[in-house]
């Protein structure tokens, strides 16, 4: 390996760092500006819109409203078909289900005749009691989908009359009877919040007709082949009428894998063949699009004296809120990829509901409810080992996976047939990591004399590394007429820096360097498929299938050098530069091959194309450690350490990984501490602003220390894993552990605050 | 309304309206480094100098810039590729869409700030926000770049 595993920098660096017009709404030119007139209830019918005097507005080009869309039911979710998220919305609907839900597209000229029509929009709505609390959603008297068309691909346990939007359940073994011999038994309640992705980069998307009537929709987007779908279904027109753009992206952290805006500017230049254009502003944002599922977790875990666990049982609760994106996949995933971590248990349960309630909807987020399932699991291991007296490192070395054992529900698992664990060094992740924080010395904490405490605390989590049997990508690389090579890909690169990764591959496979190969992504006319970038998919299942293309076209180049040269094909090898004889002799370079394949002589254009879809999905480990000082007065927390050691396998870029790791980290640490998705008593979004939902600035972010203890995947590119999202997970439960072992005060419901410390604190006093 | 104003160093004469922003104004005009991410003066990604001094383009109203000068990154391409090199071989430019503001901020740092501490370029900084690196890529990219060991 030449190129995978340096440290190179990102291929587009330079131009996205100095502020070259490389993102979507740089390169719009003269649409429509589209605005949404946003419904001011929780949940409504509308019994009339009047839209007369706005229509009338001199620079007014359409108003839409429900009587003017297509009438069939879709998700925005971005998932591969069939979708596994119920088909509960219309672009336009005479009910509205949460503050902010779409009444009206106004498209105009520009943006201030866009906002002067709004106004000018009359609407009379019949209003009912909102389903707000999510604890109460099921017994509600409101219905949140009253509909009858409301449709799923397959039963994901539906029951609209009591708000269910889906339902799942997963056992091995006999819960039940593992816990009632088991010598210990924790049991307690965990909250995590709704959390916001808070992207720099806002939604937005235009589109426009092309020079053969087709739709073009340029979006940043992580899914542009599911959004050509969603499209196509919402507004019932062919796929293939549809082409969708992917410019450089801003950031998207599973917000970008639902498709919140790309139907409305799409659905604007049907109407009126015009380019048009929408930009979500930062409100928009927060509070009409999606956030993460908050949910409630009730975990009951059994073990002996010695702490050898014998049984965990996960009861859930998830709020989807106003529709069902995502809802049974996070749902699942918050169990399937958390309980796996302590196989020793003999049996393991996680089941549970996921309610509607007129909020915004809740979708994808980095760590897609392993983050919420990690918070409770991780929690209540902290509050077993506390319970029994042992320091939380060393309950999980004794119970913890490790390599080469298996778990029935690791991802491609089936029935009898349980996944082995190919790679794993979550140990020496917890080894290193305690060397690097003290834990040994700083363990459980220590007074510092001035009223303020400071202690560590720990987590584990895990992740996968694409959906076994579902993902699936291609890649197509082409040997271009002087010898340098196009990698064409349908996955989307949005900062994290997967264009350049998967480059690096390639560049490894045909021995070439980085200069060699101009990658491109995502263009739904000219890229391969690929589902998208989620689910931490990009350098496994994307990598794969990189190495598939690029030693076919390796192939391919030995085999038309053999019928230029008259060589066999058995007497060739190819070094990146020159096809050779075996005797090292040189027989024609690759400049010389390209140009003469490329002219009447040759009469063939080499392109290598590969597909890869995992029958598993490897997991990546971390294991996180927090420092934290609490003041024992006022509750008031401050960070001081964060530590997190990453197995994700062979670490292809060390340099893009570990500030992915960071990045992750305080993604996380800002929902441990900071960040939440609050409502009023009205259900009208209160943070809907960085002035009210607060995420991690500089000042809040003290020191930050990143390790790898690389492990060898063997269905992995070059033994690599995923990174994306497991780097999120830790440092919630990490920060509960270590203020409880500061203060003796547990958090158990996010975000940790100072109130919430001081409150424990005070009643543990009396 | 009709102002003048000098744009990186070249005099542009603009149509605005009287309640237009200048990162409105700047962006319809081509400048299309500058983003906006908040509309509440709390992100900084809209960062552009105003006579030199880092503001937040978001939050002025463009006739109160008519006759002044306004640098935006286009206009200090070799000193934004400077400090990029540094921050790119950190890899901590991630998605990029705070870069632009971020540099200008940072540029502007470097002139004011003599000898700075870690602690004075972290609040020099904290009003430009990442939510993609975390902030402490970005803090070795800068301490390089300000040989500050």
């Amino acid at each position: 390996m030449k190129v995978v595993n340096s440290a190179i920098s990102k291929i587009d660096g330079m131009d996205i760092a100095t502020g070259k017009p490389v993102y979507t709404d740089d390169l719009d030119n003269n649409s429509l500006v589209i605005k949404i007139l946003r419904s001011p209830y929780a949940f409504a019918k509308i019994k009339n819109i009047d839209t007369q005097k706005a229509e009338k507005l001199n620079g007014v080009e359409c108003i839409l409203t429900h009587k003017d869309v297509p009438n069939i039911r879709f998700t925005t979710a971005g998932q591969s078909y069939p979708e596994p998220s119920p088909y509960d919305r219309l672009i336009l609907e005479e009910y509205v289900r949460y503050v902010g839900d779409e009444v009206a597209i106004i498209a105009a000229v520009d943006e201030k005749t866009a906002l002067k029509a709004m106004k000018l929009i009359k609407v009379d709505y019949e209003v009912y009691k909102p389903v707000l609390d999510f604890e109460k959603a099921q017994e509600h008297k409101s219905i949140v989908h009253p509909e009858d068309d409301l449709h799923v691909n397959f039963d994901i346990g539906t029951n609209k009359e009591k708000n269910i939007a889906a339902s799942y359940k997963t056992e091995v073994g006999d819960v039940e009877a593992e816990l009632k011999n088991s010598e210990v038994v924790v049991e307690e309640t965990y909250y995590t919040q709704a959390q916001a992705h808070g992207m720099m980069e806002t939604y937005r998307a235009f589109s426009y007709m092309d020079h053969n009537g087709r739709l073009t929709i340029v979006s940043a987007t992580q899914i542009p082949f599911h959004v050509r779908r969603i499209v196509a279904r919402a507004l019932q027109i062919p796929k293939s009428k549809i082409r969708v753009i992917k410019p450089r992206i801003g950031g998207g952290f599973g917000g970008k894998q639902t498709a919140s805006v790309e139907i409305f500017p799409a659905i604007v230049t049907l109407k009126t063949g015009k380019p048009a254009k929408i930009v979500y502003d930062r409100k928009e944002t927060f509070s009409c699009t999606t956030s993460r599922h908050a949910m409630r977790i009730k975990v009951k875990i059994g073990s002996d004296k010695e702490g050898n666990i014998k049984a965990i049982d996960m009861q859930a609760l998830s709020d989807t809120g106003a529709y069902g994106e995502h809802a049974w996949t996070v749902f699942s995933v918050a169990g399937h990829k958390t309980l796996p971590l302590y196989n020793q248990a003999k049996a393991v349960r996680y089941m549970g509901n996921i309610v509607y309630t007129n909020k915004m909807t809740a979708g994808a987020l980095r760590g897609y409810g392993v983050t919420q399932g990690t918070f409770a699991l991780e929690s209540a291991i902290n509050e077993l080992a506390a319970k029994l007296n042992i320091d939380p490192a060393k309950l999980r070395e004794k119970n913890i996976i490790k390599e080469g054992e298996t778990n029935p529900i690791l991802g491609g698992s089936k029935e009898g047939q349980p996944v082995v664990l190919a790679s794993c060094t979550l140990d020496r992740c917890i080894e290193k990591g305690k060397k690097l924080i003290g834990w040994n010395e700083k363990y459980r904490g220590k007074d510092m004399g001035n009223g303020k405490v400071r202690a560590v605390g720990m987590a584990i989590t895990m992740q996968g590394s694409g959906i076994a049997e579902i993902d699936t990508a291609s890649a197509e690389i082409k040997l271009n007429d002087d010898g340098f090579y196009t990698l064409l890909l349908g996955a989307t690169d949005m900062g994290q820096g997967s264009d350049t990764i998967l480059a690096q591959m390639g560049a490894d496979v045909l021995e070439t360097t980085m200069d060699k190969i101009i990658v491109h992504t995502a263009d739904t006319d000219i890229s391969p498929y690929d589902t998208g970038s989620y689910a931490s998919s990009t350098t496994y299942v994307t990598g794969n299938a990189v190495i598939k293309a690029c030693e076919d076209i390796k192939n391919k180049i030995l085999e038309n050098a053999a019928k230029l040269s008259d060589i066999s094909k058995e007497d060739l090898m190819f070094d990146g530069t020159f096809v050779k004889k075996t005797n090292e002799e040189n027989v024609l370079s690759l400049d010389e091959i390209a140009q003469r394949l490329s002219t009447g002589e040759g009469k063939n254009q080499l392109i290598g194309v590969g597909s890869f879809g995992g029958e598993t999905s490897p997991p990546p480990f971390i294991a996180g450690f927090a420092e934290v000082e609490v003041d024992k007065e006022s509750g008031k927390i401050d960070l001081i350490d964060y530590v997190a050691v990453v197995d994700c396998g062979t670490v292809i870029n060390p340099k893009l990984a570990r500030i992915q790791v960071e990045g992750g980290l305080v993604q996380g640490i800002g929902m441990a501490m900071y960040e939440d998705v609050r409502y009023s008593d009205a259900g009208k979004m209160q943070t809907n602003t960085f002035m009210q939902y607060k995420i991690p600035c500089r000042k809040d972010i003290a020191n930050i220390t990143v390790d790898f203890e690389s492990s060898y995947e063997p269905t992995g590119p070059f033994g690599a894993k995923s990174i994306g999202e497991v780097v999120i997970n830790t440092p919630s439960p990490a920060i509960a552990n270590a203020v409880y072992n500061a203060v003796g005060v547990n958090v158990r419901s996010l975000p940790i605050t100072p109130e919430k410390i001081l409150i424990g604190l005070l009643e543990k006093n009396n | 309304m009709k102002i003048e104003v000098m744009i990186n160093n070249k005099k542009i004469a603009m149509e605005i309206e009287c309640d237009e922003f200048l990162a409105d104004t700047l962006r319809r005009y081509g400048f299309l480094s500058v983003k906006k991410g908040c509309d509440t003066g709390s992100c900084g990604l809209c960062t552009v100098w105003l006579e030199d001094k880092p503001v937040l383009s978001c939050s002025i109203l463009s006739a109160r810039v008519n006759g002044k000068q306004i640098t935006t990154i286009e206009g200090v391409q070799k000193e934004a590729r400077e400090f990029a090199d540094f921050l790119v071989n950190e890899g901590a430019e991630q998605c990029g869409f705070c870069s632009p503001g971020f540099i200008m901020t940072v540029l502007a740092m470097k002139k004011e700030l003599k000898n700075p501490t870690e602690e004075d370029i972290v609040h020099y900084l904290t009003g430009n926000l990442c939510r993609c690196t975390g902030y402490v890529g970005q803090l070795r990219a800068i301490k390089k770049y300000m040989g500050v060991v």
